[in-house]
């Protein structure tokens, strides 16, 4: 694995593969008395949000207590920071007080790339979001809640999504969730399709690994998962669709709808939701949608990367050098 | 003045000659001139150029001159080659009156680095809404003919028919910055294939096209002509190109980087490489190319836009757009024209000394290397490799794109009205 | 166990100094010695330290059961997490913990490796143990002892005594994982690369 994990681009397959078979291990640990490792102990993570998100950071937070960590939680928005070179500032404090890793969450795409790479800081990156570039834990997040369901915590271990249909319905264009799952899920072997109204959809998008419908009706019988994005509101004002009545029309997910789908198929969302608008609450509250479940992957998953990345003196090794063993 | 004999240049990169400057004027230029007390600079295997000229310069001053000034700006130029530049309009405050456009012209005057001509604003405040008084500025000691809100579009089809009627009367030019502002809200880059992955704002081929075609529509139905600032798209290439094929009064420009560089460089997110017009795709970078060798494209301008480093080392979204291009320029133009073998140096001569003084009517630049001409030229050593070292600019700003890239060519020696502004790529 | 000390540059071929039925029969004994000592086993647990501790456990609750008649639970016990050496190295990939539907609560938890050297490991699996409950008692059984320790820690069962330097290296092999049952000595190699 590569030191810091900015793009889900940057996995391999045994690097993924071997992210969710950590992750695992560590979803048993929730099971456990004490939900605790000492793991990390003595290492300082800094979350370092430029942007709310309260359950992206949490989600964090629990992962990286339960791994031992020292936390330091820095909210950048609403301080002082209004200026880009803020940026470089807070790196070059994180850097002084000694941090060992760097949770960013930032409104501008690139700035996890350009905190790992500027030189104003040593220590990993970690990618909580960054614009509409990516989100690689939700990501992983969202491969490792489709393997156990499509293939069994157990079945799954060393296995990747190979053959697996999944659809991605909504606001691509504006959506470092549908990035960063296009890029995992085709490392993974998933044969992705997106699905959006066609300003949705960003120009360049026959490059990315993935299909492209704007007929949800036609895609749904062939999706063994179908991941449904949050759609803004707001967008309707700067006339991506012309009203949220028709967006549902169209690309909402009623019970009439996810009754199409294969029984086994499965509805996520990475949250939170708009009931109404991309999905019907009946369709949210029933028990084929694993937007909760998604929520506590969330933090195995980010403990498993956490440990990969931090748990040695340099990241996990994928592939095995070949004159140990 | 005293005498200098430039021997053994190669005048246009064509035969060895010995080129003799007497005062302010170019006194004779041919085989074996003799010595005869002149200063002797020993040019064997060097080309020497008319001095070069640059319609887009952003010197800064008044009002960011922590970025650059008159007098850093025009010693960047005279250590580029350059013996005349136009300064863009776009400073604080705006170039929209003659006092403002006056300084700027004396300023450059005193400092004797390199002649300073500055181009007006089309609107007032660069808003785009009411024009600003061009003849006024026109008339004053500036004598400014060239008018431009660049940095903004002039976005408004009535303001801009206006303005190129406007100037007929003195026969001004507008300069537009072709871009159309609703489709690059939030724009950040290209809008393409790296665009898509690197999730950043795209910024679409068509709203440059879209305004350079109605632009030159709006020349041909008011008999003006228009100047096209650093046309970045192959799209806008062909527009031009069939616009002058209908024989509309059009010129344009292109930048350097434009020649150069491709938005596959926005990977590193680095913002030294965040411009405005943003790097395109390498089919627009051939085209551009091919536009310039046949002449669609009129000159090389560099869109010189100094920024002090904090503006630059941040995020990218955060950063200010452009790049300095002064001390580059003709280096990148040898490498993307000369070694192509798509232009030789006349032609380079031509599109970044010629033509841009004729566009921006530059007097006494851009003239032949001949005797009783002006003595304003530039010698360059083209054998030369180098990689660029911001380090020895003399720009006050260092957001080169091309730090640590190897570039040909090097300028050793310019010369304005026959004073040695550069010698030996050191300023005088 | 500690797979670096003993796994890295084994200089081949190293010399097998116990075979496949030396090893059966230690594995007989130690369920003999745990039946009588425990009373009948009838509270143990048993709890293999991955990879190979956890074959080792399987073998020794079959034996258990063979001897009285009853099933005896065995799980295992990844220490991974629990490591005092995780930063001289890259992260490592995780084994398996799975404990016994029944836990180790008040319970004698056998931990079963196959060699013991510094005493590392067992630490680490006593501080893991710690995090998932409170056994009775906490034994150790181990297939090699080959001294060197670096904690006061002991095994209450051991197969074989293994007087070695620590120039040597000793390697477990199990047919689960190695296609063969024996137990090899080697020297390690002059290079120093890999050692901990």
């Amino acid at each position: 694995m590569k030191r810091h994990l900015i793009s889900a681009a940057d996995l391999t397959r045994d690097d993924a593969v071997l992210i969710l078979d950590t992750a695992e291990e560590m979803a048993r640990v929730a099971d456990r008395p004490i939900k605790k490792l000492p793991t990390l102990r003595g290492r300082t993570v800094c979350n370092l949000f430029f942007e709310d998100s309260t359950r992206t950071r949490i989600s964090f937070e629990a992962a990286e207590k339960r791994l031992s960590a020292d936390v330091i939680n820095f909210a950048a928005k609403g301080s002082s920071v209004s200026k880009g070179e803020s940026l470089k500032d807070t790196a070059q404090t994180l850097e002084a007080m000694g941090v060992d890793a760097v949770v960013i969450r930032h409104g501008a795409s690139g700035a996890p790339y350009r905190l790992a790479t500027s030189g104003w800081i040593d220590a990993p990156v970690i990618n909580a979001g960054d614009g509409t570039h990516q989100h690689p834990t939700q990501a992983l997040l969202d491969a490792f809640t489709m393997r156990r369901r499509l293939l069994g915590p157990d079945a799954g271990l060393g296995q990747d999504l190979g053959g697996k249909r999944i659809t991605l319905v909504g606001d691509v264009l504006h959506s470092r969730v549908a990035r960063s799952n296009v890029d995992l899920l085709h490392t993974l072997g998933a044969e992705v399709t997106l699905v959006a109204p066609p300003t949705l959809v960003p120009v360049g998008v026959e490059h990315w690994p993935c299909e492209v419908s704007y007929d949800l009706d036609s895609v749904l019988p062939k999706s063994d998962a179908v991941m449904m994005l949050r759609v803004q509101r707001e967008r309707m004002n700067a006339a991506f669709f012309p009203t949220e009545r028709e967006y549902s029309r169209r690309y909402g997910l009623d019970g009439q709808r996810m009754a199409r789908m294969p029984g086994h198929a499965l509805v996520m969302h990475p949250g939170p939701m708009v009931r109404g608008m991309e999905i019907t609450a009946e369709v949210a509250d029933s028990g084929r949608c694993t937007a909760v479940e998604q929520v506590a992957n969330g933090v195995s998953v980010r403990m498993a990367v956490l440990y990969l990345l931090l748990g040695g003196n340099e990241p996990a090794v994928t592939h095995p050098r070949t004159e140990e063993k | 003045m005293s005498k200098i004999l430039i021997r053994g240049a190669q005048v246009l990169g064509g035969q060895p000659q010995d080129v003799l400057i007497d005062g302010e004027l170019i006194a004779a230029v041919g085989t074996d001139l003799p010595a005869d007390g002149a200063e002797v600079i020993e040019a064997a295997g060097q080309v020497l150029l008319p001095g070069l000229v640059d319609l887009h310069t952003h010197l800064r001053e008044p009002g960011r001159e922590d970025s650059e000034t008159v007098l850093t700006g025009t010693r960047a130029a005279a250590s580029g080659g350059y013996t005349a530049v136009f300064a863009m309009a776009n400073t604080f405050p705006v170039a929209d009156t003659a006092g403002v456009v006056e300084q700027v012209y004396r300023l450059g005057r005193e400092h004797g680095y390199c002649d300073v001509q500055p181009i007006g604003a089309v609107t007032v405040g660069l808003d785009g809404k009411k024009l600003a008084e061009l003849g006024a500025m026109h008339e004053s000691a500036a004598g400014v003919t060239v008018f431009s809100d660049d940095g903004k579009c002039v976005h408004d089809a009535v303001i801009m028919r206006r303005a190129l009627e406007y100037v007929k009367a003195f026969g001004g030019v507008v300069a537009q910055h072709a871009q159309e502002p609703r489709l690059t809200e939030g724009a950040q880059m290209n809008e393409g294939a790296v665009s898509a992955e690197l999730g950043l704002g795209g910024w679409p081929a068509v709203a440059e096209e879209s305004i350079i075609a109605r632009d030159v529509l709006l020349a041909e139905h008011v008999g003006s002509r228009v100047h096209i600032c650093h046309l970045s798209t192959a799209g806008s290439v062909e527009i031009v190109r069939w616009a002058k094929s209908r024989g509309i009064d059009v010129t344009a420009e292109v930048t350097p980087h434009h020649l150069l560089l491709t938005d596959e460089l926005v990977r590193t997110y680095n913002p030294v490489y965040k411009v405005n017009p943003p790097l395109r795709t390498e089919r627009d970078v051939m085209a551009l190319r091919e536009a310039l060798a046949d002449g669609t494209i009129d000159i090389v301008a560099t869109d010189h836009a100094p920024h002090p480093h904090e503006d630059k080392d941040c995020e990218w979204a955060a950063a200010a757009m452009g790049m300095v291009g002064l001390e580059t320029a003709l280096s990148v133009v040898q490498r993307t024209m000369v070694e192509t073998g798509l232009l030789d140096w006349a032609g380079v001569a031509d599109r970044m000394s010629v033509k841009p003084a004729q566009i921006g009517g530059a007097a006494g630049h851009g003239r032949p290397v001949s005797a009783g001409e002006p003595a304003n030229l530039t010698l360059v050593d083209s054998a030369y490799r180098g990689e660029v070292d911001p380090a020895g600019f003399a720009s006050r700003s260092r957001n080169t794109p091309y730090e640590g890239r190897e570039l040909p060519g090097r300028v050793t020696h310019t010369f304005l009205r026959g004073r040695a502004t550069l010698v030996d790529g050191k300023l005088a | 166990m500690d797979a670096h000390s003993s796994d890295a540059g084994v200089q081949l071929p190293a010399r097998p100094v116990l075979e496949g039925p030396d090893i059966a029969r230690m594995l007989t004994r130690i369920a003999h010695e745990i039946v009588e000592r425990a009373k009948g086993a009838d509270d143990v647990v048993l709890l293999g330290i991955p990879t190979r501790g956890v074959f080792l456990a399987r073998r020794l609750a079959a034996k258990l059961e063979e001897i009285t008649g009853r099933a005896v639970p065995v799980g295992s016990l990844d220490i991974t997490m629990y490591r005092d050496d995780l930063r001289l190295g890259p992260a490592r990939t995780l084994a398996r913990t799975d404990i016994p539907a029944d836990g180790i609560e008040g319970r004698v938890v056998l931990l079963v490796d196959d060699v013991l050297f510094s005493g590392r490991t067992i630490r680490a699996a006593l501080d893991a143990l710690g995090d998932i409950g409170r056994p009775r008692a906490v034994q150790l059984a181990v297939l090699v002892d080959r001294g060197h320790r670096e904690l006061p820690i002991r095994a209450d069962y051991v197969g074989k005594n293994l007087p070695t330097s620590l120039r040597e290296t000793v390697k477990v092999q199990l047919t689960e994982e190695d296609g063969r049952d024996a137990v090899l000595l080697g020297v390690k190699h002059a290079a120093p690369a890999g050692e901990r």
